[in-house]
């Protein structure tokens, strides 16, 4: 029973936190068609920037708990933007309208370039950001002790998972982009202007992964290669949800985590193997995954 | 038997660099060993990108090979270097007629995602198993070549340098003529307009099948060469970056020749060698911007730099030609 909550609890912190790695994959790749390499090295700026960020504010040891969240998430905010903008505006919108396999190579070469950029920026020493995590304290939940800050961050993906789907599905902006999803030409038929539509979900998604690298910094040490790491899983998360569906990212999280966490309590050597082969047996019998479409082919 | 240009250039080139290897330093002969070897991984890749597809996973096929190698010795008591190579190709030959199956229903970044997941399956179950050596891998040491112990040092080098350029050649040569064979051929229309071929009668799916199967043999090949030049095997031969490197090795040369990635693979170790020593960090920069550079201006790879002058073959005459001399492929 013990065993089963612990599996419980650890595979909804690791799905909360694969939600938020994948969400802006997702939605990147929902309406830009890009399927995007380059997503873990947002994910791994963000962690630099919020560590590097708290490291500065706790350095002369004064400094509250509170103000460091504000930190982090300002910090991932403002990566985002930048990195977002000088990424779409200086490379991807001259390679709209490429075939989709040439998008992931394109994004591939930019992934090598950032992996590297950020090593020239921060160098290769780990950088550590524990404070937030530490102030939280834990809890104990049926007998387990339970990391506040790991609790709190099932809740920031609740958040940001209510809030696209509302962005999307009640706005009016949401609307002109599902027009833009559903049909690109069409839509621009009717005076959406779409490349600033993708300029802004570009940007959107950038900051989700920046988002994702900042909230987990505190709980890791963050070193060179994390990218790298988290890309092929939110590849596994989004594609057993179905690329480009937020409902499919978040159900691809939940059922990973699960996974995951199941794998890790009872036969640890298969902690990796568990993840892509969920992801193989969704792909084997639903090549679109849970949520995706399927599409005719054309002649 | 009639050689064409190609063929003709690559048994040149074959008898050169064997010639080379007797008086180049062991340096040089141990980068080109490992360019060729690799290089024999990317033209596993070039034959699915002929076919219109890309495999971000054939690391898998790599590893499968190199592990053969490396665990040969320890786990069967076998030291034939080339009944261990054998057992690397015919592991992965069986591998990718399971799992072809599954995969030849894909295309685009479908098979992309699908490869690499499996790659990297195979990565998480050997870091993570004891059994399989874990993080460190295998070494590969005192393995014997026709009953010959091949010591390490200087004499391996050569031994295994040797091996590989045979062993390149024959691929090359054999893949050359499979191109121009009516499968082949077919493979590149598959890649212009899949379902025209199905109503022409044919089955692009089994055809993408054989080329899969085939492929994957020929890395194979290619990871159990390199684990024999390089002594040592470990899982991130399939960890998803290493076959990164090989799609960018395909793309750095093109699929216009089957010399092509021969020449890219050992442009890449050279100039990989070089920017480690003195830009340590910003290798992999370069490798991206030279990646956008290849893919804005030089689609068809480094081999369109030879090719692009000549005008044109026209298509009709050709066709005959190529039905003539055709019959010794795939």
């Amino acid at each position: 029973m013990l065993s089963f909550i612990a599996v419980l609890i650890d595979g909804t912190i690791y799905a909360s936190w694969l939600f938020l790695v994948a969400a802006g994959l997702t939605v990147i790749y929902g309406v830009m068609r890009i399927l995007n390499m380059a997503h873990g090295s947002f994910y791994a700026i963000g962690a630099y920037a919020a560590a590097s960020a708290i490291g500065w504010y706790f350095s002369d040891g004064t400094g509250s708990a509170g103000m460091s969240f504000l930190l982090l998430i300002g910090c991932a905010i403002a990566a985002g933007l930048v990195v977002g903008t000088l990424v779409e505006r200086g490379l991807l919108r001259f390679m709209y309208g490429r075939d989709e396999i040439l998008m992931v190579i394109i994004t591939y070469a930019l992934l090598l370039i950032l992996e590297d950029a950020m090593k020239l920026i921060w160098g290769v020493n780990p950088y550590f950001a524990y404070q937030p995590y530490t102030a939280l304290g834990r809890s104990t939940i049926a007998g387990l002790k339970v990391s506040n800050y790991d609790l709190a961050l099932i809740g920031v993906a609740v958040v940001v998972g209510l809030a696209l789907w509302g962005w999307l599905e009640r706005t009016n902006l949401g609307k002109i982009l599902r027009a833009v999803i559903h049909d690109r030409e069409v839509a621009s038929a009717m005076g959406v202007n779409v490349r600033r539509m993708f300029f802004l979900t570009f940007i959107i998604g950038t900051t989700l992964g920046t988002l994702a690298g900042a909230l987990t910094a505190p709980s890791i040490s963050v070193v060179p290669g994390i990218g790298v790491e988290v890309i092929v899983l939110a590849f596994a998360v989004v594609v057993v949800g179905g690329l480009g569906s937020i409902e499919g990212a978040a159900v691809g999280a939940l059922l990973l985590g699960l996974s995951r966490a199941m794998a890790v309590h009872f036969a640890p050597q298969f902690e990796l193997f568990v993840i892509y082969g969920v992801m193989s047996l969704v792909l084997a019998i639903r090549p679109q995954g849970l949520f995706g479409r399927t599409l005719a082919r054309k002649i | 038997m009639r050689l064409d240009k190609t063929e003709l250039a690559l048994v040149g080139l074959a008898v050169l660099l064997l010639l080379g290897g007797m008086v180049a330093p062991g340096w040089l002969i141990f980068l080109v060993t490992i360019a060729l070897a690799k290089a024999l991984v990317v033209q596993g890749v070039v034959m699915q990108m002929k076919a219109g597809l890309v495999s971000f996973g054939q690391g898998l096929f790599y590893c499968v090979g190199g592990y053969a190698v490396g665990m040969g010795g320890p786990f069967l008591g076998i030291s034939a270097g080339l009944v261990l190579l054998a057992i690397g190709v015919v592991a992965a030959v069986g591998l990718a007629m399971v799992l072809g199956l599954l995969l030849t229903r894909y295309r685009e970044i479908f098979f992309a995602m699908l490869s690499l997941a499996f790659s990297m399956i195979l990565y998480g179950v050997l870091v993570k198993s004891q059994e399989l050596g874990s993080t460190d891998g295998f070494n590969v040491n005192n393995w014997t070549l026709l009953g010959q112990t091949i010591a390490g040092g200087e004499t391996a080098t050569h031994v295994v340098f040797l091996l590989t350029v045979v062993a390149a050649a024959v691929v090359a040569f054999l893949l050359h003529r499979y191109y121009r064979s009516s499968v082949g051929m077919t493979c590149e229309a598959i890649r212009e307009n899949e379902v025209r071929v199905e109503y022409l009668g044919l089955s692009p799916r089994w055809i993408q099948y054989a080329n899969y199967v085939a492929a994957a043999g020929v890395s194979a090949l290619g990871g159990g060469l390199t684990a024999l030049a390089a002594g040592h095997v470990d899982p991130d031969m399939a960890y998803w970056t290493t076959s990164g490197e090989f799609i960018f090795i395909a793309l750095l040369g093109g699929t216009g020749s089957v010399l092509a990635p021969f020449l890219a693979a050992i442009v890449f170790s050279l100039v990989r060698t070089y920017a480690i020593e003195f830009v340590p960090h910003a290798w992999q920069m370069i490798l991206g911007f030279t990646l956008l550079g290849i893919v804005v201006f030089l689609p068809k790879g480094l081999w369109s730099l030879f090719t692009r002058h000549r005008p044109e073959a026209p298509v009709v005459p050709a066709a005959p030609q190529k039905t003539s001399t055709g019959g010794a492929g795939a």
